[in-house]
């Protein structure tokens, strides 16, 4: 059962790494960003049974931030859209140096 | 470092009488420069308003009209605005403190000397201590002043010719909106003058050295707003300084090498160096690179005729009677030093010797009058280092002496003719130069006191006897050739000539010298005060005598100038009291005297000393002769009227060019190189530009690079996460 | 007067107060400019009267050190010493020897006549603009009193800050780029001499945790082996060769000279270069005396300093900007103070610090000079002026007078500081004194030629004519009085001054020709590598 789940997660984990790289809309990668996260919780809750409870604490803790991340992040992606009509980021690139 | 002919002084016979006071005789004038600084300053100088930058500067066109400019504002002397130009209002009081305080100071003086005759033979010097100036380590400077029979003769010339110039610059100076500072200055100079002559070390002579140029510079850029004369002050200021740059390294050679800087301890660890040792011959050159800086001579003569631009009777103060014999003065100090290296004495002679010349050859086509004069004195100055340079102190001290009478009554002449000069031109109005010699003629019949004065100082200068100038300058003459045999420097070598040879040569020197002097200074009595009269005939109704305080001071002069010889006659001599000065100054001197002569009093025999006397007088003779003969005043036109010169003669007029070569071989070059090599290319262009804002663009450079990086695609980012996280990985699982 | 101090304790607590005076009246200042807005003028007022006063408190509370410092004691005076970040061994210590406390009454003297210097020429910010003054007095004083190298090092920094925005905020045209060089150039240095005082600390703590006190340290580096001692002193030697400056380092100073206001030239120019030399006598040369004296570092540093000597003065002649001459006629005379130092016979280091403290009185006086002209006539190119003599006669002498002082002219403080540094250098090394009295003439040049330019010759420019009624007022002529009446004293009668110096100079040379020539205390190790590294 813990090989399954720990190959669930990686190939979720890839999923999500694959969805950040190559889309361009920021919605879907921040989607993808959640996979991610959400796989890593699959593979701390698998791993669990052998390690104890200290990591379905740490899912808990994962997903406390993730939902503060989400909150912000699609706070910021609207401001976005509503200041250039768009949340293509090709089109953004305030960080740029 | 105190030695102990310095404790011995405390029990000398000088202490218990009035030279305990000598230390008023430079107080005094230090006094007088306070006050009459003051005056100046308060007359001159009124605060400005709180705050001046708020009150901006578009005010102040509506009390400055050009009433202001003032006698100093133009024209080649004072005297311009005479007549309208009103007294200083503090001149009064001036006049009574300037001349005052010297006059004072001259009496202090007096009753010092008096003092040092009645305590008889007097060996070592009185040394008075007022403080310690600048001890630390091993070194220790005192303010002390050392009475001894050769600075007074300097004292008392310097105080005694000193009030007669502060007097005559009472009439000279009277409507001068500068006056209270003219005398402050004057003032000043003369406290350093005795500082130089009384310190009793050589870091003290070398401050009244140096306070001295200070107050030339001052003195010679008195009327600033000319340009040529604050150019000609700042000359005289930084060749001075070449010279004390000399000084300076004598000073450091003496302090590494005896420990001591006073006159007795260097004297005495003279005494053990070897003669014509490495040591004594570097010290000496060096002092005497300092006394060719200070006494105008070849190579750092340049100075003193530039030196002119000031007040006449400031010539005469400082750039012919005493400032500029402080040269002659240190070698005669350092007689023992010098005596210890017969090159170096050589080098001072030959020295001495080309400047009487070379000078003298210059002298002989000037117009100005005071230029003559100026040239004069750079050629009498050598005579005197030939004299010191060939170890007759005496004969040097002496012919300063004759000098400082002789010549201060020539330049105070020339300082009367001016201003009579001026008078004329200025009551009709005219510009023409009151200097030059062309514009005069025929002086004589205007000014008889003048005109015969000058011409006893003129005798004197030329040598015929009985005048003063006759007995000094074949004293020297004399030297030379007695110390061609039997001296330390006729055995010496110099550049590998001979000694012998080179004194002969020193000796024919100083004969063409004495008849180009003879020539040139004829030449200028016929220019000035014979033949016709070329000031314009609207001019010749207002030409007179100087006032009575100019001319009184004249008279003095010319009474020392006819009979100062009477100080040290020679022994040849028929009658009289014979060799006082010599007799005076043998404790300071003679031990100096009696090293270069190997030990006997070197006399020549009576019949040699006759021949020398004849040639001297004889050639004297031909030199006024020549002149007389060949001038014609008759055919000089006014200097507005005269042709340009051509050939020799202009080189002569223009001072063989050395100072155009100066300009093009030091000043230039080293303004040039500082500009374009060290500020330009070193400092904005290497280390600014290349080093320190080439690292600040290499720091950008590399900015630049790093933010390229930053494109600010997420994407871009996020793939160079994901290669640098497989690559964490892979380094850890390869490992 | 000695017992009047000891009666109130003076000694004991003289030094923090010192310290924390100028802090204080900077948090007042704050709190009366905040309180202040609205009208710039009263504002001004109120600012520069306050800071005035807590300057002149300042320099009273000062003078006691005077007479209560006895400089012939080996120990250090007015000594406190108080924990201050135990974790790190970092202490509160400070002290006094006779080099200090002139540097320290310098200090402490001056400030009040640079307050007046800017009384009128600083109009906006004024509060923020004094409070950082006396920050930087702390900053500077700091310096000078620190015995605890951590402590010096922050005390360091802490005086490099205001003066940054000193220029940076109330500088001329180009004030950014200089306060940045200024700042950048510094830093560099001193941020290598932290890592050496880390290093040092870390050392002289044997263990126990590291230990910044300077007497530990001191006896750390006489009697053990320092790895890597020529880096350590390469270190402090930059450090403090920047803020001299020493050639080639100097380029910041002319740049900053010309855009700080007044105050700032004047205190940069009297004060803070002088961190630097005395960082190289309290530091660089005694911690590290055998690499210091090492023949071929001693010769590159003499080098340096005659470099400085004749290139300043070289340079100095050809600048047409007043305040830019004045600045490389800085960098010549702080070469003599270098080649004092590292002369290291008790003459040289006794004239290096009467240049030092004469170089403060009359480059101060200079640069007070510099700025009354430039509030009249808002140029400091020696070209446009000419004349001023005739219209402002109290400028004329006083200009005069500070010139030749800084010339060098006998009678002056000037004279006596370069006298005994060549006379006390030629015994040991006469080639490099022979040079260096060369800029006895440079420097007649290129000042005289200045004086000439700007108050002599032909008053013409309708400009200079409009001075006229313009002379200093009696503010002015009341803020130079001291340092004129300074100058002279110190040129006829400096013996006060050297007395005080006289012991702790004499030690230091001693000290360090112990260290360099007693086998049992030379770090023989540490001497051949420095030697094959120096190679």
């Amino acid at each position: 059962m813990l090989a399954e789940s720990l190959a669930l997660s990686a190939l979720l984990f890839t999923i999500g790494v694959v969805g950040v790289l190559t889309r361009r809309n920021a919605i879907i990668i921040f989607m993808c960003v959640e996979l991610m996260l959400n796989a890593v919780n699959l593979s701390f809750v698998a791993l669990s049974q052998l390690y104890g409870a200290s990591g379905q604490v740490f899912v808990i803790f994962v997903m406390t931030v993730a939902a503060a991340e989400a909150a912000v992040g699609l706070a910021i992606i609207i401001a976005i859209f509503r200041h250039r009509q768009s949340v293509n980021l090709e089109d953004i690139n305030l960080l740029k140096g | 470092m105190q030695l102990p002919t310095e404790h011995a002084t405390t029990g000398h016979p000088l202490a218990d009488t009035i030279a305990r006071l000598a230390w008023l005789i430079p107080v005094l004038p230090l006094l007088g420069f306070l006050l009459n600084g003051f005056l100046s300053l308060r007359a001159a100088g009124t605060p400005g308003p709180a705050d001046p930058s708020a009150s901006g500067h578009g005010h102040g066109h509506d009390d400055h009209g050009h009433g202001a400019h003032g006698a100093d504002a133009h024209g080649h002397d004072a005297h311009d605005d005479h007549g309208h130009a009103k007294r200083h209002p503090a001149a009064g009081l001036v006049s009574l403190i300037g001349p005052g305080v010297l006059a004072l100071s001259f009496v202090v003086a007096l009753l010092v000397f008096n003092a040092m005759r009645s305590v008889g033979e007097m060996h070592a010097p009185y040394v008075l201590t007022l403080f310690e100036w600048m001890p630390t380590g091993s070194l220790s400077i005192d303010v002390a002043f050392q009475l001894d029979q050769l600075s007074m003769v300097m004292i008392l010339i310097i105080t005694g010719i000193g009030t007669l110039i502060h007097i005559f610059s009472v009439g000279y100076m009277q409507d001068d909106p500068g006056y209270p500072r003219y005398f402050a200055y004057l003032n000043l100079f003369v406290f350093f003058m005795l500082l130089l002559v009384m310190g009793a070390n050589y870091p003290l002579m070398f401050v009244g050295w140096e306070g001295v140029g200070l107050c030339s510079y001052l003195l010679i850029g008195f009327w600033f707003s000319e340009k040529a004369n604050a150019d000609a002050g700042k000359k005289a200021f930084i060749v001075n300084r070449i010279g004390d740059f000399g000084f300076l390294v004598a000073m450091f050679l003496m302090f590494a090498n005896f420990g001591t800087l006073s006159y007795t301890g260097v004297g005495a660890a003279a005494n053990d160096l070897v003669m014509g040792g490495a040591l004594a011959t570097t010290i000496c050159l060096f002092l005497f690179l300092g006394a060719t800086g200070k006494s105008a001579q070849i190579p750092l003569f340049v100075w003193l005729p530039d030196a002119m631009a000031g007040p006449t009777p400031v010539s005469a103060l400082i750039h012919a009677a005493t400032m500029v014999t402080a040269g002659v003065y240190l070698i005669a100090r350092s007689a023992t030093l010098f005596a210890m290296a017969p090159a170096a004495q050589l080098t001072v002679a030959v020295v001495g010797a080309l400047t009487a010349v070379f000078a003298a050859t210059i002298g002989l086509k000037q117009w100005d009058i005071k230029k003559v004069l100026a040239y004069s004195t750079v050629s009498q100055l050598g005579y005197m280092f030939v004299g010191v340079g060939v170890g007759a102190y005496t004969a040097g001290v002496f012919h300063l002496m004759t000098h400082a009478f002789f010549k201060a009554l020539l330049f105070l002449g020339s300082g009367s003719v001016i201003y009579a000069m001026h008078q004329a031109y200025h009551a009709t109005h005219n510009h023409e130069d009151a200097q030059d010699m062309r514009n005069m003629g025929g002086l004589k019949k205007y000014m008889p006191i003048t005109s015969a004065l000058m011409w006893i100082a003129t005798l004197a200068i030329a040598g015929i006897p009985p005048f003063s100038g006759f007995f000094s300058k074949d004293e020297i003459l004399a030297s030379v050739f007695a110390r061609t045999h039997g001296s330390t420097l006729a055995d010496a070598t110099w550049l590998g000539i001979p000694g012998s040879v080179v004194l002969y040569g020193v000796y024919a020197l100083g004969l063409a010298a004495a008849l180009m002097t003879a020539v040139y200074m004829t030449r200028m009595m016929i220019y000035t005060f014979h033949g016709p009269n070329r000031s314009g005939s609207a001019e010749q109704p207002h030409l007179k005598e100087a006032p009575m305080i100019m001319t009184a001071p004249l008279i003095v002069l010319g009474v020392l100038s006819a009979l100062g010889g009477l100080v040290n006659l020679p022994l040849v001599f028929p009658f009289g009291p014979k060799e006082i000065l010599h007799h005076w100054l043998e404790p300071v001197v003679g031990q100096g005297t009696l090293l270069v002569t190997h030990g006997e009093a070197a006399h020549l025999s009576h019949s040699t000393e006759y021949v020398l006397i004849g040639t001297a007088v004889a050639i004297a003779v031909i030199g006024i002769a020549i002149a007389y003969t060949r001038l014609k005043p008759e055919a000089l036109v006014p200097a507005k009227d005269a042709v340009p010169e051509t050939g020799i003669e202009k080189t002569l007029l223009n001072k063989w060019y050395v100072d155009e070569g100066y300009d093009k071989a030091v000043v230039q070059p080293t303004l040039g190189v500082s500009r374009t090599l060290l500020w330009k290319g070193i400092d904005t262009g290497l280390i600014d530009g290349l080093m320190v804002n080439g690292t600040a663009l290499l720091a950008r450079f590399a900015g630049w690079m790093g933010s390229q990086l930053q494109s600010g695609r997420v994407g871009t980012y996020a793939w160079v996460l994901l290669i640098g996280v497989l690559g964490v990985l892979s380094a850890f699982s390869f490992r | 007067m000695t017992q009047f101090l000891d009666g109130m304790a003076y000694n004991s607590w003289i030094l923090p107060a010192l310290l924390g005076l100028p802090l204080i009246g900077a948090l007042l200042l704050l709190v009366q400019g905040s309180s202040n807005k609205g009208d710039a003028d009263a504002a001004m007022r109120s600012a520069r009267s306050l800071a005035l006063w807590i300057f002149l408190a300042e320099a009273v509370l000062s003078i006691g050190l005077w007479w209560s410092v006895d400089v012939s004691s080996p120990d250090w005076q007015a000594y406190v010493d108080a924990a201050w970040i135990p974790q790190w061994g970092v202490r509160f210590t400070l002290g006094l020897d006779g080099i200090s406390l002139m540097l320290v009454l310098l200090t402490t003297l001056l400030m009040p006549l640079a307050v007046l210097g800017s009384w009128t020429s600083i109009r906006e910010k004024t509060s923020s603009y004094y409070a950082l003054l006396l920050v930087l007095t702390t900053g500077m004083l700091g310096v000078f009193m620190a015995l605890d190298l951590a402590l010096f090092y922050v005390m360091w920094e802490v005086m490099l800050v205001p003066m940054y925005l000193i220029i940076g905020i109330w500088g001329g045209q180009r004030r950014l780029y200089a306060s940045l060089k200024f700042f950048l150039y510094t830093m560099v240095g001193s941020l290598l001499m932290l890592v050496a005082i880390i290093f040092l600390g870390l050392m002289a703590g044997q263990g126990q945790g590291p230990n910044f006190s300077y007497d530990a340290v001191l006896q750390m580096t006489r009697t053990a082996a320092v790895p890597g001692g020529f880096w350590l002193f390469v270190a402090f030697a930059l450090a403090f060769a920047v803020k001299v400056p020493m050639f080639p380092f100097h380029t910041w100073l002319p740049d900053a000279h010309v855009e700080a206001p007044t105050a700032g030239s004047v205190i940069l120019a009297a004060i803070m270069l002088k961190m630097g030399t005395f960082g190289f006598v309290r530091f660089a040369v005694p911690l590290f005396p055998d690499i210091a004296m090492h023949p071929t570092v001693r010769m590159v540093m003499l080098s340096l300093a005659v470099i400085g000597i004749v290139y300043g003065a070289l340079v100095a002649l050809v600048q047409p900007d007043f305040k830019k001459l004045v600045a490389y006629s800085s960098v010549s005379h702080l070469g003599f103070v270098m080649l004092g130092i590292f002369a290291m016979t008790v003459e040289s280091m006794q004239g290096a610090l009467v240049v030092t403290i004469s170089h403060g009185i009359s480059t101060g006086a200079l640069f007070l000079l510099i700025g009354m002209i430039y509030e009249r006539r808002h140029t400091r190119q020696i070209e446009d002026f000419g004349g001023i003599a005739k219209v402002m006669p109290i400028f004329a002498v006083c200009l005069t007078i500070v010139a030749l002082s800084s010339i060098g002219v006998p009678g002056t403080n000037g004279f006596v500081g370069e006298f005994l540094v060549l006379i006390g250098s030629f015994p040991t090394q006469p080639y490099f004194t022979l040079i260096a009295a060369t800029s006895v003439i440079f420097a007649a040049a290129y000042l005289l030629w200045a004086v000439q330019r700007i108050i002599y010759n032909p008053l013409v420019k309708p400009e200079n004519e409009a001075l006229k009624g313009m002379d200093l007022n009696w503010r002015e002529i009341g803020l130079l009085t001291p340092l004129l009446i300074a100058i002279v004293w110190l040129g006829v009668y400096p013996k006060p001054l050297l007395n005080k110096t006289e012991a702790a100079a004499t030690r230091m040379v001693r000290s360090v020709e112990a260290a360099r020539t007693s086998p049992t205390l030379i770090n023989t190790r540490a001497a051949s590598a420095a030697a094959q590294q120096v190679r």
